[in-house]
């Protein structure tokens, strides 16, 4: 009986009529051109590990060299961070991923994720800084790698979701000169690229600010992203006030509710529920974006592999290296992108539960 | 007690008079509006004037005067404005933005003929070619775009042979660790006027679908309008062709000592770069076009058929205009995306307009003045784009009763 259901499904979906049975053909002839040749190079001949790049450049165009990721691991998750005290910054990431992994879980949505944030933040600083608790302090010029990649995100998206909010609803107040001043804002950033942003922390910043006031480049580069990502923000949370029914606002009026009172008992409890989807995709944009903080000389995740390559020794390995960069962001964003969508799913389940 | 009575400006008469207290809604958010507005004008004038005292001390004159200044660094590519490094910075700019737009149209081209197909393939009833569509637009959205830049950099310049040893996919074209080269035809007059042709066609075809629409108003035959337009659009430029004596020579990349010389050459930072947006929004376009293909009922398709629509025609007024509607606002922020996206060249050393600002703000140290050209060129076109969607969005919109 089961070879018959596996015929009938190869008929229904690869060979259901002429066309579609030569389009398999047609596929299956280049995948068996393009898949043994690429499995070849990244597994099978590739080399693993290697004490130096010797073996690597003997074996170059017929295997990949991942002996260099294996090499310089360290260096590109930890960047120049002193080598003894490595297991900080692994700590600092572990807990940043198990803040962002507890906030999704639906069942622990309570009051008290506030001050679960609060307190795996600052153990986060305390680690990443130190200089008490008996461990040494390492300034944040040396800070690098995944950990620099995480601490931007998720600073980034923490500080610039309530900017978020007030600009969204700044957008919809009402008030013209206020309203203004919003629009004005989150099109103005929405319209320049990051990097022009960038730029202009890192070079217009400096002349923005008192002489004797310096402050370090990290924090420049963050004020910009926090800028950045607060307009596309803002944008989605209107996008979820928008869908809220004006029989909300006028049922939160007549029962007297201050504009306060109305937006954070009726409003916003609904639009960011509203929401959550289409957040979680531009926190996914996000993630990606913090990658061009390279572009003004922040050692994050993408730059340490980078500068990895421009030891003699390991140059020319590019696609490796660029290959395994595209994992680790891979592994980060299909991961928030999978939940996105279960989300997406129960929350119209729940929608639909609760029409009937 | 502080409370507000009903809302403001419901009836007119008495309720419109603004009462001194601070319970009246207007009056609060006038009062709002006063104190954004103040913050505002407080931290601008803060800021400039730190700026100013900075520049002082820096000895640093503003203003837009360095533009005129020789720039004194050559630029790799100036293939639609000629430019020496004995020019302005002017010049240089505006070598940034052409080379802008170059790589925005031919990615903007070339990303929605891959989205379209990568999109059309996902729905496609074959499950092979659907899930490798898929797994493609899965990977491609996830992984950043600075990383498919390098990535694609990589390939070209460490992975490609040298000219030597080129790999030749096509009889003509070469790949190579210096770039692309492809046969181009050889430019002779003949191709001026196949151009001029080309374009009086376009406005024949035009006035030929206006005259085509107002015929169906008027009789409700329908003329070829299709075949019309395609014929007024190819005849020309053949007609010119033969009667010019079919210039057919073509211009041939060839292998001259180290490097090939003739043809067209794409230089490996316009190619990694062009590849990387090209690949990367047609991911976004494949998912918007799935998507408008799927928000149109199965219905309308059926409806169409049953008034006598060939399917051709039913696909041609009644599906493909609805999915539009649905496809074209994304679509064209995806295109806004692209050209934004393009200013990550600065990362692979292809001369774009930030790649040229920020050598220039390196040299001169006009930052403000840098960026502040940036900005502007960008906003301009944002702006531009939005507008325009907007006209169509009101043309397309539904007319709700």
């Amino acid at each position: 009986m089961r070879g018959v259901t596996v015929l009938a499904w190869l008929r229904a979906n690869l060979f259901s009529s002429w066309p579609n049975a030569l389009l398999t053909v047609a596929t299956l002839w280049l995948l068996w051109r393009a898949l043994p040749p690429f499995v070849d190079w990244a597994f099978l001949d590739a080399i693993w590990v290697a004490p130096d790049s010797k073996a690597c450049r003997a074996a170059a165009g017929e295997g990949a060299c991942w002996a260099f990721v294996a090499e310089k691991h360290r260096f590109i998750l930890f960047g120049t961070y002193p080598y003894e005290e490595h297991w900080r910054p692994a700590a600092a990431c572990a807990i940043l991923v198990a803040l962002w992994v507890a906030s999704g879980l639906r069942r622990l949505w309570s009051w008290w994720l506030a001050p679960m944030w609060a307190a795996g933040l600052a153990a986060v600083g305390v680690l990443m800084w130190g200089g008490v608790l008996g461990l040494p302090f390492v300034e944040n010029q040396r800070w690098g790698g995944l950990i620099l990649t995480l601490l931007l995100t998720t600073f980034g998206l923490a500080i610039a979701f309530p900017v978020a909010i007030l600009l969204a609803l700044g957008r919809r107040s009402g008030m013209p000169v206020i309203q203004g001043l919003c629009v004005g804002f989150i099109e103005l950033v929405r319209g320049v690229p990051l990097i022009s942003l960038l730029f202009m922390a890192s070079v217009m910043l400096p002349l923005f600010l008192p002489e004797r006031v310096t402050i370090d480049k990290l924090l420049r580069a963050q004020i910009a992203m926090i800028l950045f990502a607060a307009a596309y923000l803002a944008e989605v949370v209107r996008g979820g006030l928008q869908a809220i029914p004006r029989g909300q606002y006028e049922a939160a009026d007549a029962l007297g509710l201050s504009y306060w009172k109305k937006t954070l008992l009726v409003v916003l409890p609904q639009a960011l529920r509203i929401s959550i989807p289409p957040l979680v995709n531009t926190f996914i944009g996000f993630f990606k974006d913090t990658s061009l903080v390279l572009i003004i000389g922040l050692f994050d995740l993408l730059s340490t592999i980078k500068v990895s390559l421009t030891e003699p020794a390991w140059t020319g390995f590019g696609v490796e290296a660029y290959l395994f960069a595209a994992l680790v962001y891979l592994v980060f964003c299909l991961a928030m992108s999978r939940y996105s969508q279960n989300l997406e799913r129960e929350l119209a389940r729940a929608e639909a539960g609760r029409r009937t | 007690m502080r409370r507000r009575s009903g809302s403001a400006g419901v009836g007119g008469g008495a309720a419109s008079r603004v009462r001194l207290s601070t319970g009246d809604p207007r009056l609060r958010a006038l009062a709002y509006q006063a104190a954004a507005l103040a913050a505002v004008i407080f931290v601008g004038w803060y800021l400039i004037s730190n700026t100013l005292a900075n520049l002082e001390a820096r000895r640093i004159a503003s203003g837009l005067g360095f533009l005129g200044r020789e720039a004194g660094f050559a630029i790799g590519e100036t293939s639609l404005v000629p430019y020496s490094a004995a020019d302005t910075y002017l010049r240089a700019i505006v070598v940034g933005l052409a080379n802008t737009f170059r790589v925005a149209l031919i990615g903007i081209v070339a990303a929605t003929v891959l989205g379209t197909l990568v999109g059309l393939a996902r729905l496609s009833r074959n499950w092979l070619v659907a899930k490798l569509a898929a797994g493609y637009v899965e990977f491609v959205r996830n992984v950043p775009l600075l990383v498919q830049l390098f990535f694609w950099y990589a390939v070209i310049t460490e992975n490609l042979p040298v000219p030597r040893e080129a790999v030749e996919p096509l009889p003509g074209v070469f790949l190579v660790n210096r770039g692309i080269f492809f046969p181009v035809p050889a430019w002779s007059a003949v191709h001026g006027w196949m151009l001029a042709a080309f374009a009086g066609g376009v406005f024949a075809a035009v006035a030929y679908a206006w005259w085509a629409r107002r015929r169906q108003a008027r009789t409700g035959r329908r003329p070829p309008v299709l075949a019309g337009a395609a014929a007024l659009l190819l005849l020309p430029p053949a007609i010119v062709w033969l009667a010019g004596g079919a210039p057919a020579r073509l211009s041939v990349p060839e292998l001259a000592g180290f490097n090939f010389a003739g043809g067209a050459h794409l230089s490996p930072e316009f190619a990694a770069l062009a590849a990387g947006l090209i690949v990367y929004t047609a991911s976004f376009i494949a998912e918007i076009v799935r998507a408008g293909v799927l928000s149109v009922h199965h219905g309308q398709f059926e409806a169409a058929s049953a008034l006598g629509l060939r399917r051709g025609l039913a696909l041609r007024l009644v599906v493909l205009p609805q999915a539009l509607r649905a496809i074209v606002p994304p679509i064209t922020s995806q295109y806004l995306n692209l050209t934004k996206n393009s200013s990550l060249a600065v990362a692979i050393g292809y001369p774009d307009l930030v790649s040229i600002a920020n050598t220039t703000i390196n040299q001169t140290g006009q930052a403000i003045e840098g960026i502040a050209i940036i900005m502007a060129v960008y906003l301009t076109i944002s702006l531009a784009i939005s507008a325009l969607m907007n006209w169509y969005n009101a043309r397309i919109a539904l007319t709700e009763r």
